[in-house]
């Protein structure tokens, strides 16, 4: 038998039937549902007279249009047309018999923080959601991306997806990352060097020693922005760390079950001499903390750096870079230190997990955020919020300055009240930068839960490894 | 989606040419989080006033026509937007058929996707059924997908042409899904395995 990389693997253990021309039936082992997506879709299968083919393996949390302030539960803290999406997720998940999170469970959430936390992600399986930022449980070996409404209704009736398998890509990250560096430097890192469209028409497998070294939750934050260089998902192979966060998850396999899954689990790796078509490979030891200077998730520079020139670009880039350097109120040439922020917003399925709280908290034990700043923590769930009040984190971001939010996908994409102001400039831990992604006119800086910490002291973008 | 059999029922006049889709779906109905529904504001500007009240010498809000399954309509039927807003509100409405001597591309397409019929006829023909049309809810038009046949109420009867796939798909009521539904027993088998080899799933 010829070696098989680990998406081969994951691809053909889920392929139904296959026709002539290699469109394949894909056999989908979790589907999670938000609120945005999926209503035409429930209401496709209300006219059909269809049922949810496997309603216990459908798992829906309503997370892009919740506010996140304390007193949510009022509905007036919500638009009409917000509100209305909610409440049709409500129905269709009553209706339609699927696991569901409604805002008012503590185990609410951002829907990719929610299906890894409650055990619902497992190595080897096939995850699908209405959102392109599944490419999250990639991290546990399993393969995950987003899809279309009409894919999603799809799924709900058939269990399956018709696809056509990508391409093979590796991304070696080789040795140790230095102090300072995190998860969130080396996937954007990668962007920087591969480009937005760099992973098209792939599904990346990162490896390499960095990324063994990884947390979980890490490894989360380096597969969620996949889609971010263009690829359709993102791979690690699953170890004991992947075992070990699973177990004793409420839905993850208990007793026998979970020994055998884990034997199974084993046998999901990249065969030696498997192919690959394309091959990028980074050095832990020289990434940098980085920083997004522009409006594209590729405008990544070491905080070292400058912003650059258009000149320094080719092709279409120059424009882009020239636009880019303008609508963000930069000047080329000016160091990324010097830039000043008014806003930082932690959180996002990229970065809302415990980990990357206790990474910023550490940054902000005993100081406070700069006068006039507007600072605030959204974490990515209703557990993680009061895991991080038990560690007594929240209080070291209350004594702050910061605000404490209750879950939800707040100023990443600003469908709800969360959003930033015109010219407003924030240094945010989310996973895009586009030109009013978080608000109309909005500016944002993609950094790491820490160089967040680090900005809102200092009110600049900030070079975190000197207040370590 | 419904299967598209043998339709026989009321067919109303619209010899209007170039409906486009705003005129079938204003934009302003595309907010919904539903694709049901639509069929009360379908033709909304030209069936309503602008407090809501219905415009009385309309085809549809005419006693004779208010339950119409099939329309007669002129040249260029569906130009316009893309929006599937527009055979959504048609088939919510409750018309299967629609009758043109030409539709825009993508409202052709977008109905076969929504179970409902796009005839296209030559001018002398759709002037026939148009006439037949007019005699109102007395005058049932009869649509034969499986012979490709549409009979007016007196019996004239008129052959038309349809895409050998698409038939299948709406005689069958098969979408994309209906048609991975038609390999339900390989999903079956697929599960039945891996629930065997991978029970934890």
């Amino acid at each position: 038998m010829s070696p098989k990389t680990l998406y081969d693997k994951i691809w053909d253990a889920h392929v139904v039937q296959q026709s002539e021309d290699g469109t394949c039936l894909l056999y989908i082992d979790r589907h999670l549902v938000h609120e945005v997506t999926s209503p035409q879709a429930f209401e496709g299968l209300r006219m059909a007279g269809r049922k949810v083919r496997a309603p216990e393996k459908t798992i829906a949390v309503p997370d892009h249009n919740v506010p996140t302030t304390l007193d949510r539960a009022d509905p007036a803290t919500m638009t009409e047309d917000s509100r209305i999406q909610v409440a049709a997720l409500d129905k269709n998940a009553k209706e339609f018999g699927i696991n569901y999170y409604p805002v008012s469970d503590v185990r609410q959430g951002i829907v990719h923080i929610v299906g890894p936390e409650q055990g619902w992600t497992l190595p080897g399986m096939t995850v699908v959601c209405g959102d392109s930022h599944t490419a999250t449980h990639g991290a546990f070996g399993a393969l995950a991306h987003g899809i279309g409404t009409s894919e999603v209704e799809h799924v709900l009736a058939t269990q399956t997806l018709i696809q056509k398998k990508s391409k093979n890509m590796k991304v070696e990250i080789t040795g140790k990352l230095m102090p300072g560096v995190t998860a969130k430097d080396i996937t954007l890192a990668v962007i920087g060097a591969t480009g937005t469209a760099g992973g098209t028409g792939y599904v990346i497998e990162y490896c390499g020693e960095a990324i063994r070294d990884l947390s979980m939750e890490g490894r989360m934050t380096v597969c969620n922005m996949a889609i971010e260089g263009g690829a359709r998902a993102g791979l690690i192979a699953p170890d004991q760390k992947t075992f070990d966060y699973v177990k004793g998850r409420p839905h993850a396999p208990k007793g026998a079950d979970y020994d055998a899954a884990v034997e199974y689990w084993k046998t999901l790796f990249t065969d030696e001499g498997a192919h690959f078509d394309k091959v990028v490979t980074l050095k832990g030891e020289e990434i940098e903390p980085v920083v997004t200077w522009g409006t594209s998730p590729e405008d990544v520079l070491p905080i070292s750096a400058v912003v650059p020139s258009p000149d320094d670009f080719k092709g279409g880039k120059v424009e882009a870079a020239k636009r880019a350097i303008e609508y963000m109120g930069l000047t080329s040439g000016q160091k990324l230190t010097d830039i000043e922020i008014d806003t930082v917003f932690i959180g996002s399925c990229t970065n809302g997990r415990i980990e990357d709280l206790r990474a910023a908290a550490e940054i902000l034990k005993g100081k406070k955020v700069k006068d006039g700043m507007r600072a605030m923590v959204v974490p990515g769930s209703g557990l993680v919020r009061a895991q991080a009040e038990e560690e007594g984190l929240a209080d070291i971001f209350k004594d702050a300055g910061f605000e404490w939010r209750m879950a939800g996908c707040s100023m990443c994409l600003a469908m709800n009240p969360d959003q930033l102001a015109e010219g407003e400039r924030c240094a945010s831990t989310s996973n895009r930068n586009f030109e009013g992604r978080q608000g109309y006119k909005g500016r944002t800086h993609l950094v790491s839960p820490a160089m967040a910490a680090a900005a809102a002291i200092t009110g600049k973008l900030t070079d975190v490894r000197e207040m370590m | 989606m419904e299967k598209f059999e043998t339709l026989q029922g009321i067919a109303a006049p619209m010899p209007l040419v170039n409906i486009d889709t705003d005129m079938i779906i204003p934009k302003i109905f595309l907010k919904t989080i539903k694709r049901s529904g639509l069929g009360v504001n379908l033709f909304d500007e030209m069936r309503y006033d602008r407090q809501g009240n219905e415009i009385a010498d309309f085809v549809l809000n005419k006693p004779q026509y208010r339950e119409a399954q099939i329309l007669v309509a002129g040249d260029n039927f569906g130009c316009g937007s893309s929006r599937e807003h527009a055979p959504w509100a048609i088939a919510d409405f409750g018309i299967k058929c629609v009758i043109s001597t030409s539709f825009a591309d993508i409202f052709f397409n977008n109905c076969f996707k929504n179970g409902i019929l796009p005839i296209v006829f030559p001018q002398d023909v759709v002037d026939v059924l148009m006439k037949d049309a007019e005699k109102g809810s007395n005058a049932r038009m009869t649509v034969d997908l499986e012979n490709q046949v549409v009979t007016t109420s007196d019996g004239q009867e008129f052959a038309f042409e349809v895409d050998a796939f698409k038939k299948h798909c709406l005689m069958n009521g098969l979408d994309d899904i209906g048609l991975t539904m038609e390999h339900v027993s390989a999903i079956d088998a697929f599960e039945a395995k891996s629930n065997a080899e991978r029970p934890w799933l």
